[in-house]
C-alpha cells in the first residue's frame, strides 16, 4: 500500500513531545488511515482540536451508528480497516450496533471512543458509560488506555488485531486527559501479542487428503462464503472450481467471490437461495466449505443439511470448525494459502484422477442443470405494477456487474442478492449476520468515500431508509453521487411476509404510512429526487439517476404484497423450499 | 456434568471479564473460579469449574483460546490432572464434642487453624467431594460457617505452550522515515 504525499509530510520526527491526541493521529497516519467517520463531543474536544489542521479526512456523519456503518462500508468495499470515532457515553453506545454488525460479518473496523478523564472514571460523570465493559462482547478485542505511554502501542495493536486472522472490530477507549497529556512520542517498531494466535498455513497432510477426497467425489459441491472475500482468494477459488469442474454457490456474504457469470456459479444458497443451490447442497456427496460458518440461514434444519455429504471445512477460525456441522476433514488456515496449496496438489493428482468418476460427474452436472432449468430464479415483471425483482434486474443491467451495491435489510436485500450479479468481490455490501436495518445508506457513504470513482447504489427499503434519513445531509454535504433506490412497498416487507405466512395474516405494526414526498425531501437537501410507480418508467428513471452527477433519490413504489421466494420456512430442511406464493384453489 | 477448565491468561484489566463473559453469554453458571498470578507476574492462571454440555465444551474452549489475552485454555475434565480445593470451616461446639471433632478432623486430614472456647476453625485441602463429606460431618456437631476456595487444578501432562512472536510494525514507519530523511 502506498503512502500518500499528504501522509508523508505529516510523519513527525522521533521522540518529540506531543499530546495524546496528536500521537493518536500520528499512529493513524502510520496505519495508512486516510478517512475517519465520526461525530465529536465533550471528551473528544482535544482530539477534534488536533483534527483541525490534520490532513486525515474526517467525515462528519449525523449519528454515531452511521459512523460505524460507514466505516464498515469503507472496509467492506476495500478490505482496508475502516475507522470511526465517537465521544463518550451516548456517542460510544450509539456505535454498538455497528460494532456487533462488523463482528458478525468479520469486518475490520477500529473504533476510537472518548472517555471521561481517568480521575472521573467510575464516578457517574457527565456522559460517562462503561464503554470498555459494554463493548467487550461486541468486539474482537477492546482497550481502555489509561496511560499515554501505552497509546501508540495500543493503536497499532488495534489495527493489527482488526485486520489479521479473522478480521473484526476493535475499540480503543481513550480518556480526555490522555488526549491532553504530553508525552515523548517514539514510533512503534513491533507489537507483541503472545496470546493472539493467527493460523495461516493449513496442515499439509490434511490438504493432501482434501485433494484426494475431491478427486474421489462423484458429486462435489463448493460452498464459498465471506472468508474468500476477506482473504482475497477469488482467483484461487476460481482455479479450484475449474480444476474440479464443480458447481459452486456463494453465500450472501460471499457474493462476488466467484463471478456471477462464471459457468460453474449456481447462485446463493439458503433460506432465500435458489432451488438449484439448495438441491445441490442437499444432494452432494462432498461439500467443500470455504470460509463459511454454516449459518442457520444457509443450512436450514441442521440435522437435515447436506445429509449425504462428507464435509471439508476450511476456515481461519478454529472455533468455526465443528461449531454447527462436524466436518469430515477440517483445515484451519487462511483460505487463500490453503487453496494455493490445494490447487497445486489437485494438479499433481490430476493425471491419476481427473478421468475418474467422469460419468458420475457428468450426470451430476446434468442433474444440477436440470434443477436450474426446473426452477430458475427469474424476476417477475408486470405491465401494471413495478415488481421489486424487476427493479433489481434493471439495476443489474445498469451495473453490468461492476457497481457497488450497498443494501439495507429485508426483502429488497434478498431480491438484490438473487438478481443483481457481481463480477468481483467487495461490490456487494450488506449486513448479513446481524441484519441491521439502517445499514445500507451509511455503508454506501463509506464505500463512496473509499471508492470515489465507482458507481454506488444504496438499495434500501422504506423502513430502513427512514432509519437513515439524517445521512442525506452527509451525502448532500459532500455531493456524494450515490444512487439511493428506495424499494417502497409501504410495509416492513419481510416481517409482513412472516406474519402472512406463519401468523395467520394478522398484520401487526408493519404498515409504514406517511412516507415523505421524496422530491421535496431530496429537494430540501438540495439534490434530485423522484417517485415512480409505473413499470414503463423504471428503466428511464434509473438511467436518469445514474446519469446524474450528484446524489439521486429514487423512490420506487413497488407491488405492495410481493414476497420473497423460494423460501425455506424456519426449521425446515433446505430442500423443502416453498417455491412461490400459495395459489388460489379453484372451486 | 461439571467441567474444569484451566486458563493461562495475561494479567491485564478486563481479562477475567472476557473469560467469564464467554460463559455468561451462553447462559452457563460458573460453579467456582480461582485466579492468581503465576511465576511470571504478567500472567495469571485460572481454574474454572462450570457446567457445560459436553458437546459444547470444545466450542467454549476454542472461544476462550481466541481471546487475545488468553495464552492457553485447556480442558482438564478428562485428562490426567490433580484437582484440589480448600475449605475453611468454623464450627461452634459444646465442650463435650471437642474431642470428637478433632478425631473427625484427623480422618479428613484437616488442620486446626484456630481454637477457642467457642469451637474451632479448621482447614482441609482435598477433592471437592471429600470436602462435601467433611462439611456434612462438621454440620452434625453444631453451627458452622464455610468458605470454599473453589477448585484449583494442575495438568499432569506437559502441554506445549505456543506463543505468537512479536510482529514488526514497520512498513509505513520505515517508508515514512526514509522519505523524510
Amino acid at each position: 500500500m502506498s503512502t500518500s504525499p499528504a501522509h508523508r509530510a505529516t510523519v513527525v520526527p522521533e521522540s518529540k513531545l506531543m499530546s495524546g491526541a496528536k500521537i493518536l493521529l500520528e499512529c493513524l497516519v502510520r496505519e495508512n488511515v486516510d478517512c475517519i467517520f465520526g461525530y465529536p463531543g465533550g471528551v473528544t474536544l482535544p482530539l477534534y482540536d488536533a483534527f483541525y489542521d490534520h490532513p486525515i479526512r474526517h467525515v462528519l456523519v449525523r449519528h454515531e451508528q452511521n459512523a460505524a456503518f460507514a466505516a464498515e462500508g469503507y472496509a467492506r468495499s476495500t478490505g482496508r480497516v475502516g475507522v470511526c470515532c465517537a465521544t463518550s457515553g451516548p456517542g460510544a453506545t450509539n456505535l454498538v450496533t455497528g460494532l456487533v454488525d462488523s463482528m458478525m460479518d468479520s469486518i475490520p473496523v477500529v473504533a476510537i471512543t472518548g472517555q471521561v478523564s481517568t480521575k472521573l472514571i467510575g464516578s457517574d460523570a457527565f456522559q460517562e458509560a462503561d464503554t470498555f465493559g459494554i463493548t467487550r462482547s461486541c468486539t474482537k478485542h477492546n482497550f481502555l488506555v489509561k496511560n499515554i505511554a501505552e497509546l501508540p502501542q495500543v493503536i497499532h495493536e488495534a489495527f493489527y488485531i482488526a485486520s489479521s486472522g479473522r478480521p473484526g472490530p476493535v475499540l480503543v477507549d481513550i480518556p480526555k486527559d490522555v488526549f491532553q497529556a504530553q508525552s515523548h512520542y517514539t514510533p512503534v517498531s513491533a507489537i507483541h501479542l503472545p496470546g493472539y494466535k493467527v493460523f495461516t498455513e493449513g496442515h499439509t497432510g490434511q490438504i493432501r487428503r482434501a485433494a484426494q477426497m475431491m478427486w474421489e467425489a462423484k458429486r462435489p459441491f463448493v460452498y464459498a462464503g465471506g472468508g474468500i472475500i476477506a482473504a482475497a482468494a477469488s482467483e484461487e477459488l476460481r482455479e479450484l472450481v475449474e480444476t474440479l469442474d464443480a458447481p459452486a454457490v456463494n453465500t450472501l456474504m460471499g457474493l462476488g467471490a466467484l463471478p456471477a457469470e462464471h459457468p460453474n456459479f449456481i447462485s446463493m444458497p439458503g433460506m432465500h437461495g435458489s432451488y438449484a443451490a439448495n438441491m445441490g447442497m442437499s444432494n452432494t456427496d462432498l461439500l467443500i466449505a470455504l470460509g463459511v460458518r454454516f449459518d442457520d440461514r444457509v443450512t436450514g434444519r441442521l440435522s437435515a443439511f447436506a445429509p449425504h455429504a462428507k464435509v471439508i471445512h476450511v476456515d481461519i477460525d478454529p472455533a468455526e470448525i465443528g461449531k454447527n456441522r462436524a466436518p469430515d476433514l477440517p483445515i484451519v488456515g487462511d483460505v487463500k494459502r490453503v487453496l494455493q496449496k490445494l490447487n497445486k496438489v489437485l494438479q499433481e493428482l490430476a493425471p491419476h484422477h481427473s478421468e475418474r468418476n467422469a460419468k458420475d460427474r457428468a450426470a451430476w452436472w446434468q442433474q444440477v442443470r436440470e434443477w436450474k432449468a426446473e426452477h430458475p430464479l427469474t424476476p417477475d415483471v408486470s405491465t401494471t405494477e413495478i415488481k421489486p425483482q424487476h427493479v433489481m434486474r434493471e439495476i443489474d443491467r445498469l451495473s453490468g456487474g461492476r457497481a457497488i451495491v450497498a443494501s439495507d435489510v429485508g426483502q429488497h436485500q434478498m431480491w438484490a442478492a438473487q438478481f443483481i450479479r457481481f463480477s468481483e468481490p467487495r461490490l456487494w455490501l450488506n449486513s448479513g449476520g446481524l441484519g441491521s436495518m439502517g445499514f445500507g445508506l451509511p455503508a454506501a457513504i463509506g464505500a463512496q468515500f473509499a471508492c470515489p470513482d465507482k458507481m454506488v447504489f444504496a438499495i434500501v427499503g422504506d423502513g430502513g431508509f427512514q432509519m437513515s434519513i439524517p445521512e442525506l445531509a452527509t451525502i448532500a454535504n459532500h455531493g456524494l453521487p450515490i444512487k439511493i433506490v428506495v424499494v417502497n412497498n409501504g410495509y416492513l416487507g419481510m416481517v409482513r411476509q412472516w406474519q402472512e405466512l406463519f401468523y395467520n395474516n394478522r398484520l401487526c405494526q408493519v404498515e409504514l404510512n406517511s412516507f415523505p414526498d421524496v422530491k421535496q425531501l431530496a429537494g430540501a437537501y438540495g439534490f434530485k429526487g423522484r417517485t415512480i410507480e409505473k413499470p414503463q418508467e423504471l428503466a428511464s428513471a434509473l438511467e436518469e439517476a445514474v446519469r446524474e452527477n450528484g446524489p439521486y433519490l429514487l423512490n420506487i413504489r413497488v407491488s405492495p404484497y410481493e414476497n420473497v421466494y423460494p423460501m425455506v420456512p424456519a426449521g425446515g430442511a433446505i430442500n423443502e423450499m416453498v417455491l412461490g406464493p400459495p395459489q388460489p384453489v379453484e372451486a | 456434568m461439571l467441567q474444569i477448565i484451566s486458563v493461562l491468561v495475561e494479567n491485564k484489566p478486563g481479562a477475567l471479564m472476557r473469560i467469564t463473559g464467554l460463559l455468561s453469554a451462553r447462559g452457563y453458571n460458573i460453579e467456582s473460579l480461582t485466579v492468581a498470578r503465576t511465576l511470571d507476574p504478567t500472567l495469571s492462571r485460572m481454574s474454572i469449574v462450570v457446567d457445560v454440555e459436553p458437546q459444547l465444551r470444545t466450542q467454549v474452549i476454542k472461544q476462550m483460546n481466541k481471546l487475545i489475552n488468553v495464552l492457553q485454555a485447556t480442558d482438564l475434565t478428562d485428562t490426567p490432572a490433580v484437582k484440589r480445593e480448600m475449605v475453611l470451616v468454623r464450627v461452634r461446639t459444646q465442650l463435650n464434642s471437642r474431642t470428637a471433632i478433632l478425631k473427625e478432623a484427623e480422618i479428613f486430614g484437616a488442620r486446626v487453624v484456630d481454637s477457642s472456647t467457642e469451637g474451632f476453625a479448621l482447614e482441609v485441602t482435598s477433592e471437592s467431594e471429600k470436602l462435601d463429606e467433611f462439611i456434612d460431618v462438621m454440620r452434625s456437631y453444631g453451627e458452622i460457617d464455610v468458605t470454599r476456595s473453589g477448585t484449583v487444578a494442575v495438568s499432569l501432562e506437559a502441554k506445549k505452550l505456543r506463543l505468537s512472536p512479536p510482529v514488526p510494525r514497520t512498513t509505513p514507519v520505515e517508508e515514512a522515515d526514509t522519505i523524510r530523511n
